[in-house]
């Protein structure tokens, strides 16, 4: 740990911050600190620390993990006995079944690829893919479906499930909304462009409205230049392999999102994984890949790429981004940071982690987001220096094979983000800014005095409520759903074993009144599955809350 | 026995005394050097191999990473691109020229029609733009399940899935079935999603020569032989032919029915890519299988983008449930991506129905398509590349350069001539370094269905007149 400290202190480090790269030597698998609170420092030149953002992950009792794997036993082995069972021909198997003119093709799918499916996910599989028919605001209305065969098929009943709460949208400032006046000026592109583009940006799918929209979104970032890309997903997946290559090594957070890790697979670069916002683990590897250069031929890299996000959707937790920023300083990398949940979303006036560490946003070398989230609309962006722009007008998969963003989208992208900076004088965005961090810390601390565990960063509007076990998973969004609030929960494999949580996403569209009755029955729902797993003693409710609620003109 | 003992040990202690002492210095070093060696490690020479931390200080001074990226030169070919105000439909605004669209792969005609509008319109009205999550997290709209249902409906199979974006489709679809160690046989004229998709499913990837059927034989045959050595490995690789419907970088169409031979007798599964060819070839525009009359239950999975044809945004995949519904947990860009805007799935479900309604819109298409043909043969300078049932077709310089960046200026050079005369064609954009096989550079002439004849009789006189006066 010596030595830490003394690898840092040339970087423009402060005192703080080699503290908690100290703290970081509690750090446990996963990176979460064995019981108390891990706490972020802002270590900016010349910045007041005055942003002060816990971040906490505390761990469960032992006898929860016991539980859990003895859950998840019970059901594989139950699993074995009907597969047994469904061999010998006692049980019906329901799935799909292989064409007979095809049966001696090499199986499409190996018998153990699909056990988990079969077995597991089948008896539960009514949490997800639930099908909806309103907006995805605040509440939405739910079509019923039933399953008379155990889930292996559904059977929408024609009926609605009206008026549920939303609490699983990434809806965050509320921009999914429908009405008229708001949504004029899209309706009124969708009457004059209609809704497709049928041709490439470097074709002639580059409208003059795409331009205004990466000029406002330059502006919006406070960068000199970005680019848009009609869907999120391929934002990163198309655009990594443009920026790194052969030779060139990035170094990726073991968090990070699907399109990010496909992205930097398809680059051919190397791929080195540290451990989530654990910055001592980041730095042993920047650390090792200067030194040593590429493995075998021992060249030194080309370059090196971390690649980080700003909230992390699954865990609720902000990217420690000042220490980020001193380290690739420090070591000549270059930083991708990816915004889809926190553009928007966190800071005072929406401009993502950046402006909540108060950082210049000149400091992160691609600064790349989406618009599916806080802009109610689909998409993604790349921001940054106006060489990095330029070269990806110029070799980005997207822009010249995938088809331009279409024009209705881009004027509600257009739209929302002119309200979030007030251009025209208005105050709903910063007002719906402010709503979502009240309704946060309001949520957050309800939650933890309420006894759950909750990960992730007090600024987060992403929730995750741990629940351990796989029947309370399932238990936990029937409940919900009952009590007519719609949650999101998930499990193996896309969270650790032992770590199924549900997840909750705060809108600011959310009113104070629903966020009362969510906590109302998550209460209730909680004694009755025994969730509150906390053992952290609560101080009595701060009085961080005023009663006086911002209502939303909408 | 115990006197006997002692007696020896006696011995020894008195030859211990009596031993020179060299003897015993010499043994006593012998005895400490063996303890050493037992001691101390084996690799010492790692040791001083190591960086001090002061080296490594300096060597982490002294690396200087490459830029980012290479500063792009500000004539760049595909830097500036051309701007469109305006709806890209019949009429094209083009760098503020109005022109006659022969650019967007606006097949039908349906970015403009009013029907397809006001759905969408309407479907705005009640679920706003955006669907703020996946498909698995409240992103399943009623309109995502009735598109699919009628996609499926459409094609005549049992069921279909939807992505968000074209580009995504077949590059999720086959990365989803194709793993590590098996073996896809791929047209060498596939276009980049495709290439892509398989890249992302790190399969062992043969290409074929471009809709050659001996080539392809030959590879299955060595794969065979190859299956022979190895039974036991031969069974569980799974194996795939990927080709195009209607090749987007040449413009021909596969020989179908001919693969479909192949690949029951190399018992080889077939994915078909129909971005072009579906909502264009056959009766119905249900793609290149209705076209040959193939069993469309044939096919293992089609893949298409609704940005074509329909005149949307999104793709999906059609086949039976058995290999579909796999991809509603591992398609990467189904599961892992915001669902498609439900006005854009709306206005797909119009697009469909207008196809349902009148299937005479294909027959239009196609004989638009052939006239184009007809009329483009015999440019003087340029080889037309496609076939008459192709409403994208490349004009290919007949005698190139040499240099790639010459003919892609001599057919800019055309291009902007036709700009001028107010006919708007584009230069078929590739990543040059990207590309597996990098198609000779083209000018793409799009035909679509509003495309009138004196309009067609212009483009073609204005190509020629431009190829006269450009080439030679």
């Amino acid at each position: 740990m010596v030595r830490t400290s003394t690898m840092v202190l040339n970087g423009n480090l402060t005192v703080q911050m080699n503290q908690t790269i100290l703290q970081n030597g509690k750090q446990r698998k996963n990176g979460h600190v064995n019981g108390e609170k891990r706490t972020n420092f802002p270590a900016a030149k010349g910045v007041s620390c005055r942003q002060y953002s816990p971040e906490s992950f505390e761990q469960a009792p032992m006898y929860v993990a016991v539980l859990t794997y003895l859950g998840f036993g019970i059901v594989t082995l139950f699993g074995y006995f009907r597969d047994f069972l469904r061999a010998v021909g006692l049980e019906k198997c329901h799935l799909a079944q292989e064409r007979e003119e095809q049966k001696e093709f090499v199986p499409m799918y190996q018998d153990f690829e699909n056990f988990y499916t079969r077995n597991l996910y089948m008896r539960v599989r009514d949490n997800w893919n639930r099908p909806i028919c309103s907006l995805p605001g605040p509440a939405f209305d739910l079509m019923e479906r039933v399953s008379d065969d155990y889930n292996w098929t559904f059977r929408l009943t024609g009926k609605t499930i009206e008026n549920v709460i939303n609490m699983g949208s990434y809806n965050y400032l509320g921009f999914a909304e429908n009405n008229e006046d708001f949504l004029k000026t899209v309706a009124d592109k969708t009457l004059q462009y209609g809704v497709g583009v049928c041709s490439s940006r470097q074709e002639v799918g580059n409208l003059s409205s795409h331009e205004e929209l990466e000029r406002l979104v330059a502006d919006f970032l406070g960068v000199e230049s970005a680019m848009t890309f009609g869907m999120g997903f391929a934002t990163n997946s198309m655009n990594i392999p443009a920026l790194v290559s052969k030779g060139c090594l990035i170094l990726s957070d073991e968090l990070n999102h699907t399109s990010l890790i496909l992205g930097a697979r398809l680059s051919g670069a190397t791929i080195r994984v540290f451990k989530h916002n654990n910055m001592h683990s980041l730095e042993k590897l920047l650390r090792e890949a200067v030194c040593s250069g590429q493995p075998r031929t021992h060249r030194p890299w080309r370059k090196i790429l971390i690649m980080v996000e700003g909230i992390y959707s699954m865990e609720g937790s902000v990217a420690r981004l000042p220490e980020i920023v001193a380290l690739k300083k420090k070591y000549k990398a270059y930083l991708y940071l990816d915004e889809a949940h926190s553009i928007g979303a966190v800071g005072p006036t929406g401009r993502g982690v950046t402006e909540l560490f108060r950082l210049n946003p000149a400091d992160v070398d691609v600064m790349m987001g989406t618009f599916t989230k806080s802009f109610g609309a689909s998409g993604g962006y790349i921001a940054g220096n106006k060489e990095l722009v330029n070269y990806l007008r110029s070799h980005s998969h997207c822009a010249v094979y995938a088809t331009a963003m279409c024009p209705p989208v881009v004027e509600q992208i257009v739209r929302a983000m002119k309200c979030i900076m007030g251009v025209d004088g208005n105050t709903v965005g910063i007002q719906r800014i402010r709503q979502l961090a009240e309704n946060t810390r309001y949520f957050r601390s309800r939650l933890k005095e309420m006894g759950f565990i909750i990960y992730g960063n007090d600024s987060s509007p992403v929730v995750p409520i741990l629940l351990y076990m796989p029947g309370k998973v399932v238990a936990f969004s029937r409940a919900m759903l009952a009590r007519k609030i719609g949650v999101v929960v998930v499990g193996f494999p896309a969270t650790p074993i032992t770590e199924a949580r549900a997840r909750f996403c705060l809108s600011a569209a959310h009113t104070r009144a629903m966020l009362d009755k969510v906590l109302h029955h998550l209460n209730e729902v909680g004694d009755d599955l025994c969730l509150k797993f906390s053992r952290r003693k609560i101080s009595p409710r701060p009085s961080l809350f005023n009663e006086t609620d911002f209502e939303l003109d909408s | 026995m115990a006197s006997g003992q002692q007696w020896v040990l006696v011995e020894m202690v008195q030859a211990f005394y009596e031993a020179p002492a060299y003897h015993l210095i010499l043994e006593g070093i012998l005895i400490l050097w063996i303890i050493r060696l037992l001691f101390s490690k084996t690799y010492k020479l790692q040791e001083t191999n190591k960086l001090t931390e002061k080296e490594k200080e300096e060597l982490i001074e002294e690396w200087q990473p490459d830029p980012l990226v290479p500063l792009v030169s500000k004539d760049h070919p595909s830097l500036s691109y051309d701007i469109v105000t305006g709806p890209p439909s019949h009429k094209i605004i083009i760098n503020g020229k109005e022109c006659i669209n022969f650019a967007s792969f606006n097949f039908l005609g349906l970015l403009d029609n009013d029907r397809v509008k006001q759905k969408a319109l309407t479907s705005l009205k009640t679920y706003g733009v955006g669907t703020c999550g996946p498909r698995g997290f409240y992103g399943t709209f009623d309109v995502h399940l009735e598109l699919e249902s009628r996609l499926a409906k459409f094609m005549k199979t049992e069921e279909a899935i939807i992505y968000s974006y074209g580009f995504a489709t077949i590059a999720s679809a086959i990365p989803a079935y194709s793993k590590r160690g098996d073996i896809v046989f791929v047209d060498e004229a596939a276009c980049f999603s495709i290439q892509k998709g398989l890249q992302a499913s790190r399969s062992v990837i043969k290409y074929f020569k471009h809709n050659d059927m001996e080539d392809l034989d030959r590879l299955l045959k060595e794969q065979q032989l190859e299956d022979h050595k190895n039974p036991r490995k031969a069974k569980v690789t799974r194996r795939f032919i990927v080709v195009e419907g209607l090749y987007m970088n040449t413009a021909d169409i596969c020989p179908l029915p001919e693969l479909v031979k192949m690949k029951y007798k190399y018992k080889v599964r077939i994915f078909l890519e129909e971005s072009l060819s579906f909502g264009v070839l056959g009766e119905h525009g249900r793609g290149v299988t209705e076209h040959f009359g193939v069993n469309i239950d044939d096919i293992d999975l089609i893949s298409a983008n609704m940005e074509n044809a329909i005149a949307s945004i999104g793709g999906f995949c059609c086949g039976r449930s058995f290999v579909i519904d796999h991809q509603r947990l591992s398609g990467q860009g189904y599961c892992f991506s915001a669902s498609l805007p439900p006005m854009l799935a709306a206005a797909a479900i119009e697009a469909l129905d207008i196809m349902e309604e009148d299937p005479e819109i294909f027959t239009v298409l196609r004989e638009k398509c052939t006239s184009v043909y007809h009329a483009l043969q015999g440019t003087p300078g340029l080889k037309l590349v496609g076939v008459p049932l192709s409403p994208s077709l490349h004009l290919q310089l007949e005698r190139s350069s040499g240099s790639r960046d010459t003919d892609q200026r001599t057919l800019r050079r055309i291009v902007d001539y036709c700009l001028e005369r107010e006919v708007a064609l584009t230069i078929a954009r590739y990543l040059e370094k990207e590309e597996r096989y990098l198609p000779p550079p083209t000018i793409r002439v799009l035909v679509t269905v509003e495309q009138t004849d004196e309009e067609i009789q212009k483009a073609v006189s204005c190509i020629k007149e431009a190829a006269l006066a450009v080439i030679s």
